[in-house]
């Protein structure tokens, strides 16, 4: 299969590889795919809660190389968004700059996915009536 | 041969297909159980191309021709690297394959017993009756001459050549598999061609891996393409689970892999796995402790 200069470039230096602490209520963590079928991403946002913008973003992907770079260029798009912007990623957008064949869309719907889940995943986290961290803070002590 | 199974199911034969145990064997014992007095023909692969699992071929052959029945073997992956002699072995029809051996793409045999029994075939095409009606058309002569060249290469090299490319598969195995955990031999331990080795590494995605070693000519049991997401079936008659068919990868030892070579491929494995392995959520998740198997994985 010939992958493309940028899903090459991608996969040899991936870009914002890690983890946040998913229990941070600035965090959102989307995990999507199965690993029966080959491919699972695990894509997370920082977002400063003041702002709604993305200030950070991390994955970590078990997948083919299509969905490393994938989700690779999907961190580097969402830094800076807003949460309402971020969710106007297209995966079409994910194919056209990796230039996937058609036999490796459906790694950019994952990566698609993987983004609306981490925003949902955020947005769940503000409506939840749960203890603001000021106040739990001194639960913890 | 699958598909010409299923040719035959279509023509109104019945066939059986028989389960392999964990390292990909099938034994004689449970195709006597299977035999009907209906059965005519038993057909075993000698040995598996993803796996290199090699069969009990003798024991089968021996149980046919006791059975009286015909016993076809697809010899295409072992002749020229395990001795196979069709009087012994029992076999009464073998097909076997040039490029397999260094030979020329496009021509191979079949073989087909004359006497005791003598196997009485149907032409698979129809024209001038060459070949005494079983081949019609004018032959490849540079290419038959391709086939036996490299059938007599083989041959004198045999034993010295299973010898070179075991040791360099165990080179190579046990270079990877000892320094990376949970690493695992798909196929027979022992009972397998001596230049296969096939080697599952869990949460890395075999294609993904193929990427990070793409100067090596390798292949993966995962084929992570939109019309198909499922793994290898092969792999999964094994009972090996579809995470770990994802992840599998294999390697041949030829007649020109040298011993830096294997030791090149090692090490660069290894140096991909652990980096893929950093980059892997799956990875991520079992160091902290979580049962994959508990997660309620969103499949697409």
């Amino acid at each position: 299969m010939p992958y493309s200069d940028k899903v090459l470039e991608h996969y040899n230096n991936p870009r914002n590889v890690g983890s946040f602490d998913a229990k941070d209520p600035s965090v959102g963590t989307g995990l999507v795919g199965a690993p029966e079928c080959g491919d699972v991403m695990k894509l997370q946002i920082k977002v400063n809660p003041d702002t709604g913008v993305i200030e950070d973003a991390r994955f970590k992907t078990f997948g083919c190389g299509s969905a490393i770079a994938s989700s690779s260029l999907a961190t580097e798009w969402l830094k800076g968004k807003t949460v309402d912007e971020a969710l106007g990623i297209k995966n079409t957008e994910i194919v056209e700059e990796l230039a996937l064949p058609p036999v490796k869309v459906h790694c950019s719907v994952l990566a698609e996915d993987a983004i609306k889940a981490a925003i949902a995943n955020y947005n769940q986290k503000q409506e939840t009536p749960e203890p603001t961290p000021e106040k739990r803070e001194p639960a913890a002590v | 041969m699958l598909d010409t199974c299923k040719r035959l199911e279509r023509d109104g034969c019945q066939v059986t297909y028989l389960p392999v145990d964990k390292f990909g064997r099938v034994t004689a014992d449970q195709i006597r159980a299977a035999m009907t007095d209906k059965t005519i023909l038993v057909s075993i692969m000698a040995a598996n191309n993803e796996i290199g699992t090699v069969q009990p071929i003798k024991a089968i052959g021996q149980l046919c021709k006791e059975k009286g029945v015909l016993f076809h073997t697809d010899a295409v992956q072992v002749v020229g690297k395990v001795p196979v002699d069709v009087e012994e072995m029992g076999i009464d029809l073998l097909s076997l394959t040039a490029h397999k051996i260094y030979g020329p793409k496009g021509v191979g045999a079949l073989y087909v017993r004359k006497k005791d029994p003598r196997v009485r075939l149907e032409p698979q095409m129809d024209g001038g009756g060459h070949e005494r009606g079983m081949r019609s058309g004018t032959l490849a002569v540079p290419m038959i001459v391709g086939l036996g060249a490299a059938c007599e290469i083989a041959h004198r090299e045999m034993a010295e050549e299973t010898e070179r490319t075991y040791r360099l598969r165990e080179r190579l195995r046990s270079s990877i598999m000892d320094r990376l955990p949970e690493s695992y031999l798909n196929g027979h331990p022992t009972e397998r061609l001596p230049g296969n080795a096939n080697i599952s590494f869990a949460y890395v995605e075999g294609e993904g891996l193929m990427m990070g070693i793409k100067d090596v000519a390798v292949s993966s049991g995962s084929a992570c393409t939109s019309a198909s997401l499922e793994p290898s079936y092969v792999l999964r008659a094994l009972g090996v689970g579809d995470e770990l068919a994802h992840s599998s990868i294999r390697f041949g030892i030829g007649r020109f892999t040298t011993e830096e070579e294997v030791d090149y491929v090692a090490d660069l494995v290894v140096r991909e796995v652990s980096r893929l392995r950093e980059m892997s959520p799956l990875y991520e998740m079992v160091q902290q402790g979580i049962d994959l198997k508990s997660i309620e994985w969103a499949g697409h």
